[in-house]
């Protein structure tokens, strides 16, 4: 078991997260993230299968601040918005300093002239770590339950 | 034979530059479609051989609308099976993939040998010499019903039909080779998703043979300044014109192939991370993008040293489940695996270069449902179905496309 403060600011980071994603504050989501931070979206049954590939994967964050510029400014998609709901998480102290983390979701996805749909469910399985006193994720692997995607990815998850 | 259309369809006069749009709509095409072309004289991909390594190894696929088991016998012969048991006609194979020794239908545990011959029946003889089958009740004339099965680069194919060609006459020369040239070598699998998608199965088979779309909807590429000038390219139709491969050349990773191993493909690019770029040189032809069509609903996909066999299947008139099969080489060292899993992220339900497929076909579906009698209009490159190369701002695939259809559809 973590700290109390640390478990914590655990949980705040993990809220953070999610909510940078459904207030449409793109452009700070990388921050969560340390400089070579992994991230990466995939079906359970790739996970559990351990295949290197996924839905989608950012190697440090370079490859997430071109994530969120390329929608931003190259990619065609159907306007929508996300709402994360977040699990109570697991945590887990590691030997680094760091934590581990469990997290369970169920994101939902409004079109601009739909309905409110069930998007995505699935875990966050995060490593956390301290830096200069900020906690950020050093890896996060987003597990989807389902390997079948409606429509397409384009937001961060 | 098939019902005639309920309401007779007269193809516009000008042929293969025309679509009328009730194509994507009419429920009688397509009833009549599953009959003609996924029943019809046609190789349909059902799985991979990778799916199916081992003796008593099963995979599940589908043709159309009937779900196909395919297997490995004890032998190592594979079969491909309606998954349809012969007494009720529930599914016998439940689970996408697995291992066994017999194939075993839940409902009333008649089994079946991995060839499909039915080996049991429970209760065939009653219980206490009461009930059971009748006397003349013979396994031989209760199967699962076995379809074609064809291999070529481990891929597996099925036919519900006997007019079918051998599967290399069926791909022609040209198909055969790239499948060779991309496919021939031991596969591993390195992931796999699907994607639903709002639209009709044959928007998206234009689509993947549309090579005027690409840098216009797909505008990662010139957004981020990747160089793209000097770009060789074209599009290749097969004799009968169904299959198409789109290729290019990327000149940078052309100039760089006396490296060997891993190297920058140094686009200047306006990307924080560059290196989602980053390739190596695997074949000698300077070809660094292929999307080669196997008609009617595969594709095999070469992005830089991305590797996916795509196939996409209809559910139900507006809808289609696309899958991403991504694959290596088994003699791959980790670092070529690596450089793959990263080049994915260009391709797949978040591609930064395809994600838009996912939503431009629901596009036109949702465009063009009211207006079944309005056409498309395909004249791009010309109006006939040739291959163009040199120019991949051509229409030639698409049309390549619908004069297959219309002739298994007799439109």
């Amino acid at each position: 078991m973590p700290a109390p403060d640390l478990a914590v600011r655990a949980e705040a980071l993990l809220l953070a997260a999610a909510h940078a994603i459904d207030d449409d504050a793109l452009e700070s989501w990388p921050d969560f993230f340390t400089r070579d931070a992994s991230y990466r979206i995939v079906p359970r049954d790739s996970h559990a299968a351990g295949e290197p590939i996924g839905i989608l994967s950012c190697q440090g964050q370079g490859m997430m601040r071109d994530r969120i510029l390329a929608l931003r400014t190259a990619n065609i998609y159907e306007p929508h918005t996300l709402c994360h709901v977040l699990s109570r998480p697991v945590l887990t102290d590691m030997a680094d300093g760091g934590v581990t983390s469990r997290c369970n979701f169920a994101l939902f996805r409004t079109q601009q002239a739909g309905s409110t749909e069930l998007f995505a469910a699935g875990r966050y399985l995060d490593r956390m770590v301290e830096e200069g006193g900020v906690l950020r994720f050093a890896a996060r692997e987003v597990v989807l339950e389902s390997r079948r995607v409606d429509i397409l990815i384009v937001l961060p998850i | 034979m098939s019902a005639a259309l309920a309401q007779p369809l007269r193809w516009p006069a000008e042929g293969n530059t025309r679509v009328p749009f009730r194509v994507y709509s009419d429920p009688d095409i397509h009833a009549r479609e599953q009959e003609r072309v996924f029943r019809g004289p046609l190789w349909h991909y059902l799985c991979l051989e990778i799916d199916v390594p081992n003796p008593g190894d099963y995979c599940l696929g589908e043709i159309g609308e009937i779900p196909i088991v395919v297997t490995r016998d004890a032998e190592g012969a594979l079969h491909a099976l309606v998954n349809r048991c012969a007494h009720k006609g529930a599914l016998v194979c439940l689970k996408e993939r697995g291992n066994a020794e017999a194939l075993t239908c839940v409902y009333h545990s008649w089994t079946y040998e991995l060839d499909g011959h039915l080996r049991s029946v429970a209760f065939r003889h009653g219980l206490r010499g009461k009930g059971g089958m009748p006397e003349d009740f013979d396994p031989v004339k209760h199967r699962l019903q076995p379809i074609r099965l064809a291999t070529f680069c481990g891929l597996v194919f099925g036919s519900f039909s006997d007019m079918t060609p051998d599967i290399e006459t069926f791909l022609g020369p040209q198909v055969a080779g790239v499948l060779r040239r991309n496919l021939g070598r031991k596969l591993v699998r390195l992931g796999r998703h699907s994607q639903i998608i709002h639209n009709n199965w044959k928007l998206y088979a234009e689509n993947v043979r549309d090579s005027y779309h690409a840098t216009l909807l797909h505008t990662f590429y010139t957004t981020f300044k990747v160089n793209r000038l000097d770009m060789d390219g074209g599009m290749i139709l097969s004799d009968d014109g169904r299959h198409s491969l789109s290729y290019s050349k990327r000149g940078s990773l052309q100039e760089s192939s006396e490296y060997s191993g891993v190297h920058s493909a140094q686009y200047k690019s306006g990307l924080h991370g560059p290196e989602l770029l980053d390739g190596f040189t695997e074949f000698d032809d300077g070809i660094t993008h292929m999307i080669q069509t196997v008609f009617p609903t595969l594709t095999v996909q070469l992005t830089l040293n991305s590797l996916a066999v795509r196939f996409f299947t209809p559910r139900g008139m507006d809808r289609t489940e696309l899958f991403w099969n991504y694959l290596g080489y088994a003699d791959d060292p980790p670092e070529r695996t690596a450089l793959r899993a990263r080049q994915a992220n260009l391709t797949g339900a978040a591609g930064l270069v395809s994600l838009e497929d996912g939503c431009i076909n629901e596009f036109v579906q949702r465009g063009s449902r009211g207006s079944p009698e309005a056409t498309e209009f395909l004249e791009m490159g010309g109006r006939d179905v040739a291959s163009s190369d040199g120019s991949r701002a051509t229409e030639t695939g698409i049309r390549g496309f619908w004069q297959a259809w219309r002739g298994l559809m007799g439109l």
